[in-house]
């Protein structure tokens, strides 16, 4: 019998993922960043600077409304901290969930004209997407360090703040994941594509992002919400460098196995949607 | 004997015409289970229609854009893939590239193999000339130090040193489109697959690539497939010819005869009304009919150089046409152009067609000598094609006596034409 270094067959397995050839591939990940990257900024004086006027400006808006007319607790913490950082790692998913979701429309037409593992170009946005969130988190900090050195005892920074790559890390999964499992639907089913932003916002609203668990009462609504995967991330966030919120090893621990499971099932079904994508785009 | 470095069994692709899905819901379900847990072939994927183009899909109809292609290709053969537009050719392109995958059989391939489908794939106008050369060089699954290492070559060979680092949106088309060439044959895999869309850019670069390619297979011993409508370039490339027909295998062998297979096969449906041919292109607002050809006012497609030929060109028409002009070109058995007429440029564009009717081209003197030709025919009213029809015919020429001498010339190549040698 010959050997032969590549065989291209009608179907492979679900679980038959090259993740050697993936990584043979690591250049051409470093490439799509660095595009990114250089898109984003070429020709553009303010730059990244416009990445730090959204969430400034989502903020005072929740503070008006959140804040001033609804009158949510924010557990008792600096509320532009307590916003702001909620919005910072919030927007770290989105921004993922949003860029790769669109991983098969957008890049039909190179998909169509050479073959590399389609996977590479899903973690070349969400790693790109890093940056973004480094710059807002940036901001995030500024306004942080101000309030930790001025406002005494106003926020309480504690060690889990050493869980900070855990929670950015799990944020990438799940946008990462849910973006595969979306772009993959919206090949066949493009009326998907109406529900991306707005369900993005509705998810936002379940999950505590402009509002802690500790303001919702005891009993089913909690129950539901501690279940959201997302809680734990944003509650463990706000609680290791505001010191409010709750923090449990269990609910992360929950949190990662949702996360992983999710991230898993988003490669089984981009992978086998990749195969045949070029026939029905 | 040299060995197999590609090897195609069995390979079909079946796609289902008008929608996308089998249409239902518990279809989908059936094929979903059968497919992805019970591991079958899709039950409803019908192996057996024949890509016909001519006749209208009917809704959910599933087509052959190939079907039961065995293919094998040895180390350092040049192998050229011809067929008629739909013949399949860009889908075993794109099944070779991995851009989609066959419904049954498979492809099995030793080496490296890099597809060019497309040159400079993933250039961004903002990036660089530098950058676009490791992104496109990465796309094509080289590795970085590879790239670094052939930078300077590449840069060479493209001709942009000067430019280097400026954004390619500063570059003219002809610069991007040889610095992504360049890329690509730098890539150096042991397989080389290669559409007809390469073929441009200026003349120089065009002879440039070409002899690139040659270099490629001549002296590397690698193996290029290469797709092209064009046979002047196929017989100057190709050591081994493959056509395909209608999605199916139709020739696979020599180059020289191979390309006359292919466009004998082109002209084969002559006893089809030019009306009905499906390779035919225009508005149809006007449609030949039929080509009667006269040799010195005798009916028959023998004619000889020298001779009084004559094209009684039938057509009908849909509605009264203005400023018409036709053309017909005559070209050899290897594709290339012996000469054009054309009535625009020859005389000037018939002012009014009202109805149903004939033009007759003559040519007193034909000029071609002796061998096989064939004729493609064009109709365009004010700027807008009628119908036109490539290989709409043949004629065969044998050997006259052109110059009135009662001698007879024998070569072959170039047209006669009439001439003096004056001595002093």
């Amino acid at each position: 019998m010959e050997k032969y270094d590549l065989i291209i067959r009608p179907k492979r397995h679900a679980f038959d993922i090259n993740f050697k050839e993936i990584w043979q591939y690591r250049d051409l990940l470093r490439m799509f960043v660095k595009r990114d990257i250089i898109t984003v900024y070429k020709q553009t004086i303010l730059g990244p600077i416009w990445f730090v006027v959204q969430p400034i400006m989502t903020t005072l808006i929740y503070m008006v409304v959140f804040g001033r007319i609804a009158q949510i607790s924010t557990d008792g913490t600096p509320q532009i901290l307590f916003y702001l950082g909620g919005i910072t790692i919030w927007n770290y998913f989105q921004e993922s969930f949003n860029t790769t979701a669109k991983t098969f429309t957008e890049n039909a037409n190179i998909f169509g004209k050479v073959y590399f593992p389609r996977l590479i170009m899903p973690f070349a946005k969400v790693t790109s997407g890093l940056i973004k969130f480094g710059i807002q988190f940036a901001f995030f900090m500024a306004v942080y360090l101000y309030y930790l050195f001025t406002q005494e005892g106003a926020v309480q920074p504690n060690w889990s703040i050493a869980l900070l790559p855990v929670y950015i890390l799990l944020m990438a999964m799940f946008g990462l994941g849910t973006g595969i499992i979306f772009t993959s639907w919206t090949t066949k089913y493009r009326d998907l594509t109406f529900l991306l932003t707005f369900g993005v916002q509705l998810l936002m609203y379940a999950s505590p992002v402009i509002y802690p668990v500790s303001s919702i009462p005891e009993g089913t609504m909690r129950d539901i919400l501690l279940l959201n995967p997302f809680t734990p991330i944003l509650e463990g966030f706000k609680y290791a460098f505001l010191g409010a919120g709750h923090f449990s090893w269990t609910s992360l621990g929950y949190s990662a196995a949702v996360a992983t499971v999710i991230l898993f099932l988003g490669i089984i079904i981009f992978h086998k949607t990749e195969r045949n994508f070029i026939d029905t785009v | 004997m040299s060995k197999t470095v590609i090897k195609i069994e069995n390979l079909s692709k079946i796609y289902r015409l008008g929608e996308v899905g089998t249409g239902t819901l518990s279809h989908d379900l059936n094929r979903f289970v059968r497919m992805n847990i019970l591991g079958q072939d899709d039950p409803y994927a019908k192996v057996g229609h024949v890509n016909d183009r001519t006749q209208k899909a009917e809704k959910g109809e599933l087509v052959a854009a190939l079907r039961d292609i065995n293919l094998e290709v040895k180390e350092g053969e040049v192998l050229g893939i011809i067929g008629k537009n739909g013949a399949g050719k860009s889908t075993l392109l794109k099944l070779l590239s991995r851009v989609t995958s066959p419904t049954t059989g498979s492809i099995k391939v030793k080496g490296r193999l890099a597809s060019l489908l497309e040159v400079g794939t993933g250039f961004h106008p903002e990036m660089t000339g530098r950058e676009n050369i490791y992104m496109n060089g990465t796309i094509m699954g080289m590795r970085k130090w590879e790239i670094d290492r052939k930078l300077d070559e590449i840069v060479e060979f493209a001709g942009v040193a000067k430019y280097l680092d400026t954004p390619t949106k500063r570059y003219s088309s002809g610069m991007t489109v040889r610095l992504g060439f360049a890329i690509a044959a730098h890539l150096e895999p042991e397989i080389l697959v290669v559409d007809e869309v390469l073929a441009v850019g200026d003349a120089e670069f065009q002879k440039k690539a070409i002899g690139k390619m040659q270099d490629v297979s001549q002296n590397q011993g690698r193996t290029v497939l290469f797709v092209s409508h064009n046979m002047a370039s196929i017989q100057n490339l190709c050591t081994r010819v493959y056509i395909l027909e209608k999605g199916q295998y139709y020739y696979d062998g020599d180059t020289d005869a191979g390309i006359q297979k292919y466009l004998n096969n082109r002209v084969s449906n002559t006893e089809t009304k030019l009306s009905e041919r499906s390779d035919s292109s225009g508005n149809c607002l006007l449609m030949f009919e039929k080509v009667i050809i006269k040799n010195n006012g005798h009916e028959g497609i023998n004619l000889q150089s020298g001779c009084n030929a004559e094209f009684d060109i039938y057509y009908s028409i849909k509605e009264t046409l203005e400023e018409v002009v036709f053309r017909m070109i005559i070209v050899d058995n290897q594709d290339v152009v012996r000469f054009v007429c054309n009535n625009y440029h020859s005389s000037r564009p018939i002012t009014r067609i009202t109805e149903d009717g004939k033009i007759t081209l003559q040519i007193k003197n034909l000029p071609l000598p002796e061998g096989k030709y064939y004729f493609h025919l064009l109709s365009v009213s004010k700027n807008t094609k009628l119908h036109d029809i490539e290989f709409a015919g043949s004629i065969v020429v044998e050997r006259g006596d052109f110059y009135g001498t009662g001698k007879i010339p024998t070569f072959k190549s170039g047209l006669f034409i009439n001439h003096n040698w004056i001595s002093y």
